[in-house]
């Protein structure tokens, strides 16, 4: 927090199409995490407009905007971001939980979910006493459970050794073949090039923006 | 998100974070209990007086010789006045009155009980046979001072100094020599303990006529008058004063003292120091309360990436806020019932060690206590839980 205003991001003008799968690659600092964030909604632009869904979400209420986040966003964190207290299936409930939906149905939901990771054996168990493969696994059907339209990746991998690695990148880019849109920021080349399309981040201007 | 969820997940979390959970709850139950305790100490005390006062007698009126207010003027124009004494006379006419429902005049005086070859002073009660009832005194054996007959030489013995006298019992009928009279003991008293700076273990009961005659005086101690009922105290209370004007010539010169003023006061007083006692335990709440902030403001940043991310998956502010706000609700709730079951506790181990003192919490003290506790924790989750709820989710999030 300096006396000088700092441009995180400017001149930028994006559209991604429902289904893409599209990373977004840049050295640190080069705005690739808060373009992500406006697009999650976490962040507001200073100014500009952002569309999601064909609505404006720009002006929404903090209220509207948590219940965008809510159904139509998933992300999924380089740190997991787990609630360490919580059982895995409790974190993978969490969502559904603030969506109000009644306990039974949220019991199903979460037991397909844990089905759907291979994390059944697991359901009871604690943060702290998964692998870092599962924590993400969590995370990333934690992120799924309410069937968001897209599903924004800030360096999945990027705590996690390379076999691993591949493992959630295998399953995120599963998740987009059933129709999700995929969002993955990562400065790892390799990694970005796996995605259909690449955008390439320099002081907050996208330099590069190729399919 | 469903208020059960909210307060299930709030739960959850004051039950994961052991420590400071018990922490905050102890401090808040030592708060509640200290109300409820020191309540009760001080509503036991106001009972245990007000308990002594009426357990000597029953809308009583006690008159005695002189009087006993400053008068108002300048210095040195107060006349010295010699009161007049009270004479049996004058108590017979306060039994003519139609609010007194029946009085026993007093003297008092210190003599030699001898009695099987044992000898020692004793406190002398010279009275009436309504004196029995009117002072709400029993009687373990015998009778007490037959109805008019002040004039044969019975005695009534304390409970301690029938033992005393006469350990092997047998003490109805004996012969005991008081001064230098002798009398028949008719009756003994039960055990009373002291009341009111009287032990009536210790005392002997002679009808008055012969306590006057054994002291050599004509005046009475005290007139104890007896009102028919409470309504009629204050009426009975100036007929009192009227009469005893009238037989004093015209000279208001006695003292009207009724129970129930005594009673009122002291009641009074000791409500006023409960109160006081209260507020001084309701400070320790309020530093409870201080102290669930300061943690909960720790708590607020210790789960800084945590509350980032319930709002990354779509946890509105107001949602975050009320987490917190059910987290001191619990908190309170336990305290509050830890508190209160504390209290309560600490005051039957008080009433076990006094057992004279009925120390109870009164209902008042119980409900304030549980309430304040109640009303300082969620008064003190309030800026913590804004704090949580403004939390820049991208910053909570990077803070990790």
């Amino acid at each position: 927090m300096g006396d000088q205003e700092v441009h995180a991001l400017s001149e930028i003008n994006l559209e991604i199409a429902s289904g893409e799968y599209v990373s977004i690659m840049g050295p640190s600092g080069s705005g690739k995490t808060t373009l992500l964030n406006v697009i999650g909604l976490l962040d507001r632009p200073d100014s500009g407009r952002y569309e999601l869904d064909g609505r404006d979400v720009t002006d929404l209420s903090e209220t509207e905007q948590a219940r965008v986040r809510r159904e139509k966003i998933g992300f999924v964190f380089q740190s997991f971001h787990l609630v360490p207290r919580l059982t895995a299936a409790e974190n993978v409930e969490l969502p559904l939980m603030l969506a109000g939906i009644a306990p039974a149905e949220r019991r199903a939901r979460v037991d397909e979910a844990l089905l759907g990771f291979d994390l059944r054996d697991r359901a009871q168990h604690r943060p702290a006493e998964l692998s870092g493969g599962q924590r993400q696994r969590v995370a990333i059907a934690r992120a799924t459970i309410l069937r968001p339209t897209a599903l924004l990746a800030d360096e999945p991998t990027g705590n996690l050794d390379h076999r691993i690695g591949a493992e959630v990148m295998a399953l995120l880019e599963g998740l987009h073949h059933t129709g999700t849109t995929l969002i993955l920021v990562t400065h790892d080349r390799e990694l970005g090039a796996r995605a259909h399309r690449h955008i390439a981040m320099r002081d907050g201007e996208i330099v590069a923006d190729e399919k | 998100m469903k208020l059960r969820d909210t307060l299930h997940l709030s739960l959850h979390t004051v039950a994961s974070y052991r420590t400071r959970s018990l922490l905050i709850v102890l401090a808040i139950a030592l708060g509640v209990a200290a109300v409820l305790v020191l309540t009760a100490l001080g509503d036991g005390a106001r009972r245990y007086v007000v308990g002594k006062f009426s357990s000597i007698g029953t809308n009583l009126i006690v008159v005695l010789p002189g009087r006993a207010e400053t008068a108002g003027g300048f210095p040195g124009a107060v006349l010295a006045q010699t009161p007049r004494d009270l004479t049996l006379e004058d108590a017979r006419f306060l039994g003519y009155l139609p609010q007194v429902k029946r009085y026993a005049p007093l003297n008092i005086g210190v003599a030699e009980l001898v009695a099987a070859s044992r000898l020692r002073e004793v406190t002398v009660l010279g009275s009436t046979a309504d004196l029995l009832p009117i002072r709400h005194m029993n009687l373990a054996q015998g009778s007490f001072l037959a109805q008019g007959a002040e004039h044969s030489a019975q005695m009534v013995l304390g409970a301690k100094l029938a033992q005393e006298f006469f350990p092997h019992g047998n003490v109805i009928g004996q012969r005991v020599r008081l001064g230098d009279r002798r009398f028949l003991v008719s009756g003994v008293l039960t055990t009373q303990g002291e009341s009111m700076g009287f032990n009536s273990d210790e005392l002997v009961i002679i009808p008055i006529d012969y306590a006057q005659a054994l002291f050599n005086t004509s005046s009475l101690f005290r007139i104890l008058v007896e009102a028919r009922s409470r309504s009629d105290i204050t009426s009975a209370k100036e007929a009192i004063r009227d009469i005893l004007k009238r037989r004093h010539d015209g000279e208001d010169d006695i003292t009207v003292i009724t129970q129930d003023a005594v009673l009122a006061t002291f009641d009074r007083i000791l409500r006023a120091l409960t109160l006081g006692v209260a507020g001084i335990a309701t400070i320790s709440l309020a530093v409870a309360g201080i102290l669930v902030m300061n943690v909960m403001l720790v708590a607020v940043s210790q789960r800084t990436s945590e509350i980032g991310l319930l709002k990354a998956i779509g946890a509105p502010s107001a949602d975050i806020r009320l987490l917190f706000f059910a987290e001191a609700l619990w908190l309170s709730l336990a305290g509050a019932v830890i508190g209160f079951t504390l209290g309560q506790f600490g005051s039957l181990l008080i009433r076990l060690a006094y057992p004279q003192l009925p120390a109870w919490p009164p209902t008042w003290a119980s409900i304030a206590g549980v309430t304040i506790a109640f009303v300082t924790g969620i008064l003190a989750s309030l800026l913590p839980a804004a704090r949580a709820a403004r939390l820049d989710p991208v910053k909570a999030l990077g803070g990790k």
